[in-house]
């Protein structure tokens, strides 16, 4: 489990101290939670003296130290799980089946096992503290005909179950709602502040969703109940007290009693885990100041330019690129380093190296979106193939030279973006009319190559197609961090395969094949049930395509505010000589996006965020960008104003800067 | 300290100030040439075009409960006329109790127990806001067009360089209580309403007069309601709003319609918003005697306690380093400076003007001038202010608009300007100043009569151009006399 990035001085430096810190306030919080759940779950009206004294005896007695103890390692472990499984790109499942397939992947079992686990742990410290009915398993009792057994104690059983029904549907939700997903916010807020802030959501959400689970769990029981009870009696040698009426039927489980103290449990245990995933996010995402440049070579590793070109580990990345953007709005010292030159030679070696990720980093999203709108756009239409035209990678750029502005692929393209793809486009012949859509899982194998950066939704498709593709599999159906591999941004399109290994003639078999398995596809495409699996979820893939847009939003955020900044602060005019670069870099994505929200299934306004526990950032990322971006072209152009005419430019590129100028986008 | 009687006498009746130069204000006698739009004083409305049509009570309950939450509904059964007696009790019970409570709380917050429209004319920027035509009224920030929100709810968008003339209608858009554009942006128009907020997309090559409701996103949150003021970060990424109602301040992002309530306990509200233009902080007045001034970076607040009332109006410099702001009750202008320097705490503000009552002798007789402060306005440049002065209807002080000279470095200064007054019977109720006016400053002023007029005051900055990180650099200015510009008003042209 400990991959490589575990080696990171970053992760072991910060993120693992982090996810400590957090870890340790959630144990801290425990008591006067506990508190409060005892004082809730022994609630009475009629004795409150009574009550409360119990209450107090309760919190100083042994047992309650000792289910503080135990309760206190659950939450060591929910955090550990909590740091092991956290992802800052969401792993965003296109199709039902991809879904599935999350939900049965050997990790996410694991996770849910353990969760199993501590959520019995935690429901026999509720049965203790609670006492009564629930304290123990089993009871002495008379059988009728006079001889003392041990009974089962059946409410006892109930509870240490709801606990494991809880703890696993805990886990499975966290798969759907993308609960493992950690999200940056704008607004950036004390940490306190934000605890704060965060609790009466946390309060609500664990209340309704405790509800929820507990109506589910009384379905099951009522149903299945008798299943554990018969295999705890034989297991254990307990007897089932036939005076009692058991509690698998419909009067035994409309007990209101049974059903707050099932209810308060179940609580109690969701809002102890919440509040660990709530600090942990709170510490993971705190801004982290990089310095941007050492005095000494050993610490030149964990300098910004340095640091915002690692691919792994993400949290790394997205932490530089974070504190990238606030350094470009906040910090003019820390600018003035950015912007200076070194110091022999005198080369500007940090804004080269901050320009050029960022400006690759927009290429990357600029690729990936024409990519998928040419698949979208050609809707299972065959193109002309015009031979001898390959695709242009953006792998011939010599990023070696400081002075030389980097040049993006896209520079060489003065027209459209768009005009290229048409006049060749990655699609083969014989892929071409079987690729009715990038997601569906009927694309074909080489396409799925080709956008492997996007594709990463279904991964049904992987698993079956050739060992080729398999070897990226495992990655595709886990949840976890590894996943950053595929969706990294840092993704360059240079590593796609070329399709010219496919476009060889179309023999007789080929044509053959293809025939089938059109007839395959069309014979199953006529079921419901593999539709209703295999069918895109709306939005689905157009979040996918933006899941890792933060760190985009980050990169236009700090470079235009580097460029406004330098309009007056930098000296040497180091900004000056990318500026064409950044420029036509944004119109081009502008141009991208503009025309991925003109596609037709791309709804224009982000759904409402419902109160979940699961983060809804990421759906709402490629609006997010969408404003950024045309923020950002804003920025620069009232800052340099009609300046702007003496840079070098196409004549498509200055004509869409001039209804900015005029402000007519 | 600056105060009124320093000042040049007002006009005669029947004169209008037309603008200033060479350091003083001109009048003219009338004003047909500079009247640019005239607002019809009509409630437009298309209810007057249907009939009354009565509906089952569940169905009336239903859309009061959409429209005005629990309390909409409460009033909306007791104020039903059915027959169902047992239901009226049941219905009368709850709401005693819940008048009782309210009450309690109202004891301590009175505006609580106004309603939301009181509410909203309460503590709104524009004087008399209930019966005025232009409720609110926003100058784009980079380019020569604004929007005017009209009585009917509607609102009017005014570009020089397009024949169209866009006006934006919602189901929600009632009782527009402020209208401002977004920085960095060609086209989102946030609205204040009473129930929500809505971030109007209006392409600005679009030919279409009426866009759909389509173009608008509804920013809405529980408890928020109604909005009485709103304010966009300058670098256009973040946009804040308030409600006398929510304790809590809401910071949204609207691109992806998410908010996060930034609450402090004290105060029962948040009635005004201002933004500094350097971005770095945010005035937030509450309707007790109680002032916040935010940090944006990490989102504390300072507490400032007022002594006589509560905060009625601010203005930032434009450096972001210093607030003006006035205070319900008193005739005075209160300054605070904000510094980076550490150690330099200022633990009162100082009175930089005193408006009391002045009266001057004129060949009218006496006019009596001064008095409490409706809103405050500083053009970019920081070298204009405008005061909006209340005026009192019953010893027939009417509104006037007295003008400051400002000078903020190298100390602040205020020098006395003038006023500025309209046509005979016109009241002024809104103004704002034009944000990048090349030639010195321009204010807009919003009448009662339901004119708006713009006064230019020409003058050469005397500060170097502001090369800020928010400020574009504004280009470097001819001399040129105010001659040139008297006959090319801004919208003179286009709007009969």
């Amino acid at each position: 489990m400990f991959s490589a990035q575990q080696s990171c001085w970053f992760v072991r430096k910060v993120i693992c101290w982090r996810a400590a810190a957090s870890i340790a306030w959630a144990v801290l919080l425990l008591p006067p939670t506990t508190a409060a759940f005892i004082i809730l779950s022994r609630f009475s009206i009629l004795h409150p003296f009574q009550w409360i004294s119990e209450c107090l005896s309760l919190l100083t007695s042994a047992s309650a130290i000792f289910s503080f103890i135990l309760l206190g390692g659950v939450i060591i472990i929910v955090g550990f799980l909590n740091l092991e499984y956290y992802t800052v790109i969401p792993n965003i499942a296109c199709s039902k089946i991809a879904l599935l397939g999350q939900l049965l992947h050997p990790r996410q079992f694991l996770s849910s096992l353990v969760h199993c686990i501590m959520g019995i742990i935690v429901a026999w410290c509720c049965a203790v503290t609670i006492g009564g009915r629930y304290e123990t398993l089993g009871y002495p009792c008379v059988e009728s005909d006079g001889s003392p057994e041990m009974c089962l104690n059946e409410y006892h059983l109930v509870l240490l179950l709801a606990g494991a029904f809880v703890g696993f549907s805990h886990s499975l939700l966290g798969v759907i709602h993308n609960m493992n997903y950690v999200s940056f916010h704008t607004v950036q807020r004390y940490k306190y502040l934000r605890f704060k802030g965060s609790l009466p959501l946390v309060v609500k959400c664990s209340a309704t969703q405790a509800l929820y689970s507990v109506r589910n769990y009384i379905v099951i029981y009522f149903f299945l109940g008798y299943i554990p009870k018969t295999w705890m009696c034989k297991t254990l040698n307990l007897h089932l007290n036939s005076s009692l009426h058991s509690l698998d039927t419909i009067a035994g489980l409309l007990d209101l009693c049974l059903i707050y103290h099932l209810w308060i449990s179940a609580t109690f245990l969701l809002f102890t885990w919440y509040i660990t995933l709530v600090l942990f996010r709170i510490f993971v995402t705190e801004v982290y100041s990089f310095p941007v440049q050492s005095s000494f070579t050993e610490d030149s590793h964990q300098c910004l330019p340095k640091v915002i070109t690692e691919k792994q580990p993400m949290i790394l990345k997205f932490l530089a690129l974070q504190d990238l953007a606030l350094l470009s709005q906040h910090a003019p010292l820390r600018r003035s380093e950015v912007f200076s030159l070194s110091q022999p030679g005198g080369h500007p070696h940090n804004w080269n190296a901050i320009s050029k990720e960022c400006l690759s980093l927009l290429s990357d999203l600029t690729q990936r979106l024409i990519v998928y709108h040419d698949t979208v756009a050609t809707n299972g239409r065959a193109k002309p193939l015009s031979t001898g035209s390959e695709r242009k990678t953006s792998s011939d750029t010599s990023g070696d030279d400081p002075f030389t502005p980097k040049s993006t692929p896209l520079m060489k393209t003065p027209a459209s973006v768009f005009t290229r793809s048409v006049v060749g486009g990655p699609q083969s012949p014989l892929t071409a009319p079987f690729t009715p859509d990038l997601d569906s899982p009927f694309a074909s194998p080489a396409l799925r190559r080709l956008t492997a950066p996007v594709g990463q939704c279904s991964p049904w498709h992987d698993t079956v197609q050739s060992p080729h593709i398999m070897r990226r599999g495992p990655k595709l159906w886990s949840t976890s961090t590894d996943s950053h591999v595929n969706g990294s941004p840092q993704l360059s399109p240079a590593s796609v395969p070329s399709p010219k290994q496919e476009v060889s003639k179309p023999s007789l078999l080929a044509q053959f094949l293809q025939n089938r398995k059109e007839q395959v596809k069309n014979f199953l495409a006529k079921r419901v049930l593999i539709m209703y699996l295999f069918n895109k979820l709306p939005e689905a893939s157009s979040q996918a395509l933006f899941a890792d847009s933060q760190a985009h939003i980050w990169a236009l955020e700090g470079l235009s505010y580097l460029v406004q900044a330098s309009f007056s602060e930098d000296r040497f005019g180091v900004v000056q000589t990318t500026l064409p670069s950044i420029l036509s870099s944004m119109l081009v994505l502008q141009e991208a996006v503009d025309r991925h929200f003109k596609l037709p299934h791309a709804s224009s306004k982000p759904v409402r965020s419902s109160g979940t526990m699961g983060d809804c950032h990421y759906k709402t990322l490629r609006f997010a960008l969408r404003a950024t971006l045309k923020t950002a072209i804003y920025r620069i152009t009232t800052t340099f104003g009609d300046h702007l005419s003496t840079v070098q430019m196409s004549a498509e590129h200055r004509k869409r800067l001039q209804q900015f100028l005029e402000y007519k986008e | 300290m600056c105060s009124l009687a320093l000042f040049p006498p007002p006009l005669p009746s029947g004169h209008t100030t037309l603008c200033e130069s060479n350091n003083e204000l001109l009048s003219g006698a009338s004003s047909e040439d500079h009247r640019l739009i005239q607002v019809s004083q009509n409630k437009l409305g298309i209810n007057t075009a249907f009939l009354d049509h009565s509906e089952t009570l569940w169905m009336r309950s239903a859309a009061a409960w959409r429209d005005g939450g629990f309390t909409g509904l409460l009033n909306e059964i007791t104020n039903s006329h059915t027959e169902d007696i047992f239901q009226i009790l049941k219905i009368w019970c709850t709401l005693a109790l819940l008048q009782w409570v309210s009450s309690f709380h109202g004891s301590l917050f009175p505006h609580l127990t106004l309603s939301s429209e009181d509410m909203i004319a309460e503590f709104s920027q524009v004087l008399n806001w209930p019966d005025c035509v232009v409720r609110a009224f926003a100058w784009h920030p980079h380019t020569d067009k604004f929007a005017v929100a009209l009585l009917d709810d509607s609102i009017k968008i005014y570009n020089p360089k397009s024949a169209t003339t866009p006006t934006l209608k919602h189901r929600l858009q009632r009782s527009v209580a402020a209208v401002q554009w977004k920085p960095l942006c060609a086209s989102a128009l946030a609205v204040a309403c009473q129930n929500c907020l809505l971030v109007w997309h209006v392409d600005p090559c679009s030919l279409s007069t009426r866009p759909s409701s389509g173009c608008a996103q509804v920013l809405s949150h529980p408890g928020h309601s109604p909005v009485t003021s709103i304010a966009w970060s300058p670098s256009g990424s973040l946009l804040v709003s308030a409600s006398p109602m929510d304790t809590a301040m809401m910071v949204w992002d609207v691109a992806a319609e998410n908010c996060v309530p930034l609450q402090r306990v004290g105060g029962g509200g948040v009635t005004f918003l201002s933004w500094s233009p350097d971005g770095s902080h945010v005035l937030a007045s509450t309707p007790s005697l109680l002032f916040r001034v935010w940090e944006t970076r990490m989102w504390t607040c300072e507490r400032w306690p007022c002594v006589k009332g509560r905060c009625q109006s601010g203005c930032w410099s434009p450096d972001g380093s210093r607030l003006l702001f006035t205070v319900q009750g008193e005739t005075v202008i209160y300054a605070l400076t904000f510094t980076d320097a550490p150690g330099k705490v200022y633990t009162a503000a100082a009175v930089v003007a005193d408006l009391s009552e002045t009266t001057f002798n004129t060949q009218d007789g006496d006019i009596t001038v001064g008095g409490e402060i409706q809103s405050l306005a500083w053009d970019p440049k920081g070298e204009r202010l405008a005061v909006l002065l209340k005026g009192l209807v019953q010893s027939d002080r009417p509104p006037v608009i007295a003008v400051f000279k400002t000078r903020t470095s190298p100390i602040f200064e205020l020098l006395p300007c003038g006023f500025v007054q309209g046509e005979p019977g016109a009241e002024p109720r809104l103004m704002q100043f034009h944000p990048n006016f090349q030639h010195g400053a321009l204010l807009t002023v919003c009448w009662s009569t339901g004119r708006i007029t713009h006064v230019p005051f020409y003058f050469l900055s005397a500060g170097v151009p502001h090369f800020g990180l928010n400020g574009s650099p504004s280009l470097p200015r001819p001399q040129e006399r105010p001659s040139d510009f008297a006959n090319q008003s801004l919208f003179t042209e286009m709007i009969s």
